[in-house]
């Protein structure tokens, strides 16, 4: 579990994070979402304890990281930045962070097997694609069996393949009852894969929800209609004062009515209908709407 | 799936804590782990063998290039072994390369941020990098200063100049000091690394300090130049005999080495404060 309360970190005189409140918890992925300088790794790393808070609190499974007696237990982490060493190879890059909690060779071996390294384990990793580089972050993140995983753009380079072991990856964490943060430009992948989600815009907390609330809070609404009859149908609705608009295939796209008033209305002028569904927004969509809202509310909030 | 999303936090909180195999953080896993870092950078492979060649070749080359060195009222046995030594002036700063890299390559690469984010207390790293560092520096100058003992008496010996042994007075601290000095010099190189994250930073300053301040000073007027013998490559010069090289202002060999080492503490406080307090 991470719980981060009025959580603010300045550079300088540059505000990252501005007085961040929210709780991860364990047993669902969460996804991490927020445009670019958001705060999304700025987070993160105040997560690990890297960067040292201006104000506010962040508890990883209930302790101050920084104090814990056994870190990688605690927390695995994969930064967005390469935190590798070039000159070690993907072996000693791991058995150098195992050594410091004791953990052995079978381990290392094990999450090199895990992220499918065990062909270049022996190779220094400087030579490493940025997929390569990528799974050796994350092999990092797991060595310890960690109980919260906190994952900057894991997907970032992957190859389709790698995509999949990802999410099958975050999957298992989770229903192993830890706590998954995770963070990713791929809408479409954190559709898929989170069930919670922690928005962020200029370093604030725009919404913390589950997915589909967040999916269905948008307003792109509306209800698809699927009918032989679209002409007649569409000229009946249009007469009630609601939007339809018919794009001449066999769908309507009708909104300002709901499911079961369009419903009702066609089976009252004998109208066959084969399909009615609500037009649910993509996660996609309704991040742009979030987001969009909040850089106006802040750029108007500084004039 | 909804089922899933309601249920799932509240079930994993009655669930036992999953499973791990990361044990706790202690100073000797940190050191192991150092040493794994500094065994396998070729870096350290190259200083070392450079090192070594300069400490034996640049010795033997100037016992090989002078007249034979023989002992009287003007020349002392631990003199003779100073200018065998010479070699270390160079090593200093190849030793200090080591030193400086150990820390300045994990902020250069990044990989800093994945060594603190596994031993958030910080301060495991900077003693185990000591460690790791003298503990492979110390011997390693020891066996240098030793091989250009031998070679330098062999040499000596087979043109005609006097036979030296390690029972002469001070021939024994000068080659064990070459080799406590030089372990206290990569300690300095560490600090600095530490402290200014960067490997030219780190690098100028020592080069600055070793190198270029020692010599602007022999121009000094000799009234305001008081402080020079206080200097670190003055002070700690005098254990292993610079002093006989360079002439002038000695405090003595343990002394000279007292302040020295009192450079490398102060450094080294000063890299824990900032190790600590600042942001990785």
């Amino acid at each position: 579990m991470i719980e981060i309360d009025g959580l603010t970190k300045r550079y300088g005189d540059k505000t990252a994070v501005d007085g961040l409140s929210f709780v991860v918890e364990p047993g669902v992925v969460t996804g991490f979402l927020g445009p670019n300088g958001a705060g999304k790794s700025t987070t993160m790393r105040l997560i690990a304890g890297l960067d040292r808070p201006t104000s506010g609190t962040v508890r990883v499974n209930g302790q101050h990281y920084p104090g814990c007696a056994a870190p990688m237990s605690e927390l695995g982490i994969l930064l967005d930045a390469r935190s590798v060493h070039p000159g070690l190879s993907a072996r000693n890059n791991l058995l150098a962070l195992a050594w410091t909690a004791g953990i052995g060779r079978r381990r290392v071996d094990e999450v090199i097997e895990l992220a499918g390294l065990a062909d270049v384990a022996g190779t220094r990793a400087g030579g490493f694609s940025l997929g390569m580089g990528q799974r050796l972050g994350v092999a990092a993140a797991l060595l310890g069996q960690p109980q919260t995983v906190v994952l900057d753009e894991p997907v970032n380079g992957l190859d389709p393949d790698g995509v999949r072991w990802i999410r099958e990856l975050l999957k298992s964490l989770a229903e192993e009852g830890r706590t998954v943060l995770v963070s990713s430009h791929l809408m479409s992948e954190m559709a898929q894969t989170a069930t919670r989600l922690v928005v962020l815009g200029r370093g604030r907390l725009i919404s913390e929800t589950s997915v589909e609330e967040f999916t269905g809070h948008a307003t792109t609404g509306g209800i698809l209609v699927r009918s032989p009859e679209t002409a007649r149908l569409s000229e009946l609705l249009a007469a009630t004062g609601v939007t339809v608009t018919d794009d001449g295939t066999d769908l309507l796209h009708v909104s300002g009515a709901t499911a079961e008033q369009i419903g009702m209305a066609a089976w009252q002028a004998h109208l066959p209908v084969f399909e009615l569904t609500p037009a649910r927004a993509s996660l996609e969509e309704a991040f742009m709407q979030v987001t969009q809202d909040s850089i106006e509310y802040h750029a108007g909030a500084t004039r | 799936m909804s089922a899933v999303t309601q249920t799932g936090p509240l079930s994993a909180q009655t669930a036992p804590a999953p499973a791990t195999v990361a044990g706790r953080v202690t100073q000797v896993r940190v050191v192991r782990s150092e040493w794994v870092k500094l065994r396998a950078l070729r870096s350290t492979w190259y200083c070392a063998l450079l090192a070594v060649v300069l400490i034996v070749g640049v010795g033997a080359a100037i016992t090989g290039s002078g007249p034979p060195y023989t002992i009287s009222a003007g020349n002392s046995a631990a003199g003779g072994v100073a200018v065998s030594l010479a070699g270390v002036v160079i090593a200093q700063l190849v030793l200090s390369v080591l030193g400086v890299l150990a820390f300045s390559g994990e902020y250069a690469t990044g990989m800093i941020r994945a060594t603190l984010a596994v031993v958030p207390s910080r301060l495991p790293v900077l003693w185990a990098k000591m460690i790791v560092v003298v503990g492979f520096v110390l011997p390693l100058s020891l066996l240098a200063a030793a091989a250009e003992f031998f070679v330098a008496t062999a040499l000596e010996s087979s043109r005609g100049g006097s036979a030296i042994s390690l029972t002469d007075p001070g021939v024994l601290r000068e080659v064990v000091g070459a080799a406590l000095y030089l372990a206290v010099i990569a300690v300095i190189g560490l600090a600095l690394g530490a402290l200014l994250r960067r490997t030219a930073a780190g690098l100028a300053v020592f080069a600055g300090v070793f190198f270029v301040v020692p010599i602007v000073t022999s121009y000094l007027p000799h009234a305001i130049t008081g402080f020079v013998p206080y200097l670190p490559s003055n002070a700690g010069g005098d254990l292993w005999g610079a002093g006989k090289l360079f002439g002038g202002h000695q405090l003595g060999p343990w002394t000279g080495f007292a302040v020295l080492c009192g450079y490398a503490v102060v450094l080294t406080g000063l890299a824990a404060w900032r190790l600590r307090h600042r942001d990785a």
